[in-house]
């Protein structure tokens, strides 16, 4: 294969005429992180909320958890981004429609963005959630009300903590699948990593030094996370429940 | 460590297999040999190179490399010589090439003084101009940049036209917002929908686009060119044997007629899967590039 490896193009003037592609990369994983994150923290807080409604006593709340799981589950990531940017505009009422598409740069991307990678992934959170809630002996619960705590009561106190301490290996799975999903996002032109890498390449045309950054770039941030999530998971490890046999093997 | 272990090995497997395939001859062996030449072509780009309703490619730029192959297989005496195709995108055909997957990429590749550091283009076959589009009702004149201002432009990421609009807009204070979007098809998108009250595109893209909408005569294209374009067949870089045989073959075609011939089939009459007219004569940019061939990535050339 003849190709002219180059690293020195991540310090050319890039497509914009003022910076290095370095420089944009580096602005493109912020996206990533900015995008990621506070999509995760809508997802988490949600999450949660969808997780009780599917497990609580309430015939109508559990079918509302079903529904929406199913719905933001079973449609594809890629299709679900393009309903957000591009046809959501078009079915809500015309001023606020047309507000979402003169949204400046590179806002108008980033909400559609984060509405599309919020709902999804509440959707994924609430399903470990409940399958952390679940796996809970019965008696936690049932210990709760004979104590006198209210249902609401018993889930903050009892239910949740528990539960959200089991979870917390797959939710860091969770977390690093959100932070790769977010590249979906280039689809509509948010120059996240690898919206920034793609853009490198086409410019430059030295697209293996373009994606061998950015693979390097999400290597990084899920290799923090996961050591975060780790120390996370040592911290809050309950003796006795699944997870804390982690903390006797490191 | 052993994260580090597994990469450098991985590394060190690149590299090696980089130093094995790099020693091989040219593709005119490759040609011999196999019988087969591999066009790489994208699928979407109208008219240069796209699917026809049979899903076989059709195009200006396939066609001219169909031309080529058989000067190719007349040059080099071949007894048979059989053209395969593989679709690219623009993020696929430089490693494609470079692996020796595909021999030539059809489409409508801008020849710029960058890219002759990884590949080699053969003679330019189009000359785009960059120009603005909009929906007539949008209130902007496509042949001025500055009625765009306080308004959005769509083009391309990481594309030429977005940088030229984004060098105008830094230069004169238009005060344009530039959306950048996934490729030609969002743009348009951006502009249809409202999102964007114009696109930057070259014209040959603006036209197809335009005439494969819904209603076309809801746009209007600009006829003021930004900045000159050239295209170019994607040939390897480093092989000179391989660039003439394909470059006199080129060259043949323009001199004898058949490019200007093709030009006609695919700008100035009906052209598959849905029979519209592009209707865009040929630039005179193009004339002066036809008659006198050049490869140079150069836009003044071609001025």
């Amino acid at each position: 294969m003849t190709y002219n490896w180059s690293w020195q193009v991540f310090l050319d003037t890039s497509s914009d005429g003022m910076n290095s592609f370095l420089h944009n990369l580096l602005v493109g994983a912020m996206w990533t992180l900015a995008l990621a994150l506070s999509a995760l923290a809508f997802s988490f807080l949600f999450g949660c909320l969808l997780a009780v409604c599917r497990t609580a006593k309430s015939r109508p709340l559990n079918v509302l958890g079903s529904v929406y799981v199913e719905i933001f589950r079973n449609i594809p990531l890629l299709v679900q981004m393009f309903l957000w940017y591009f046809v959501l505009p078009e079915v809500l009422p015309p001023a606020l429609g047309t507000a979402m598409k003169q949204m400046g740069q590179p806002w108008g991307q980033f909400f559609p963005a984060l509405l599309c990678l919020s709902f999804y992934g509440t959707a994924r959170v609430c399903e470990q959630i409940r399958a952390g809630i679940q796996s809970l002996p019965r008696g936690q619960a049932a210990a709760g009300t004979a104590l006198g705590l209210t249902q609401v009561q018993v889930y903050r106190y009892v239910v949740l903590p528990e539960a959200l301490r089991i979870v917390i290996a797959p939710l860091t799975s969770e977390i690093m699948g959100t932070i790769k999903y977010s590249s979906i996002a280039l689809t509509i032109g948010l120059l996240e990593l690898t919206g920034q890498a793609r853009a490198m390449q086409e410019f430059s045309f030295h697209i293996f030094e373009a994606f061998t950054a950015a693979t390097l770039g999400y290597l990084i941030i899920n290799g923090v996370i996961v050591l975060a999530m780790r120390a996370l998971e040592r911290h809050y490890a309950v003796p006795g429940l699944i997870g804390s046999g982690v903390k006797a093997k490191l | 460590m052993k994260t580090v272990h597994v990469l450098s090995t991985a590394a060190l497997l690149c590299a090696t297999s980089l130093v094995a395939t790099a020693a091989d001859s040219g593709r005119i062996e490759k040609l011999r040999e196999t019988g087969t030449l591999v066009l790489g072509h994208p699928e979407s780009s109208v008219p240069f190179a796209y699917l026809d309703g049979n899903q076989k490619p059709v195009g200006y730029t396939v066609e001219i490399c169909e031309a080529v192959a058989e000067k190719i297989k007349a040059t080099l005496n071949l007894p048979k010589l059989e053209v395969r195709y593989n679709p690219t995108t623009s993020a696929t055909r430089i490693p494609l090439l470079a692996n020796g997957t595909i021999d030539l990429e059809c489409g409508n590749t801008t020849n710029n003084i960058e890219r002759h550091k990884l590949v080699s283009f053969a003679p330019t076959t189009f000359v785009a101009q960059v120009v603005l589009m909009a929906r007539k009702d949008a209130g902007v004149d496509v042949n001025d940049p500055a009625s765009f201002k306080g308004k959005t432009i769509a083009a391309q990421a990481g594309g030429q036209t977005f940088k030229l609009i984004s060098m105008l807009n830094a230069q004169n204070n238009y005060g344009i917002q530039v959306a950048p979007a996934k490729d030609t098809g969002e743009t348009f998108l951006m502009v249809q929908s409202g999102r964007a009250a114009g696109s930057a595109n070259d014209d040959g893209l603006a036209y197809g686009a335009v005439a494969s909408a819904k209603n076309p005569e809801d746009f209007i294209i600009g006829t003021k060119g930004l900045e000159m374009a050239p295209y170019g067949i994607l040939q390897p870089k480093d092989d000179p044997a391989f660039k003439k045989v394909v470059d006199d073959a080129v060259i043949g075609l323009m001199k004898d007629g058949t490019v200007a011939r093709l030009y006609d089939k695919y700008f100035n009459s009906p052209i598959p899967p849905r029979g519209i007219n592009l209707k865009y004569p040929m630039s005179d940019a193009l004339k002066r590039a036809l008659a006198n061939p050049t490869d140079s990535g150069d836009p003044e050339v071609y001025k």
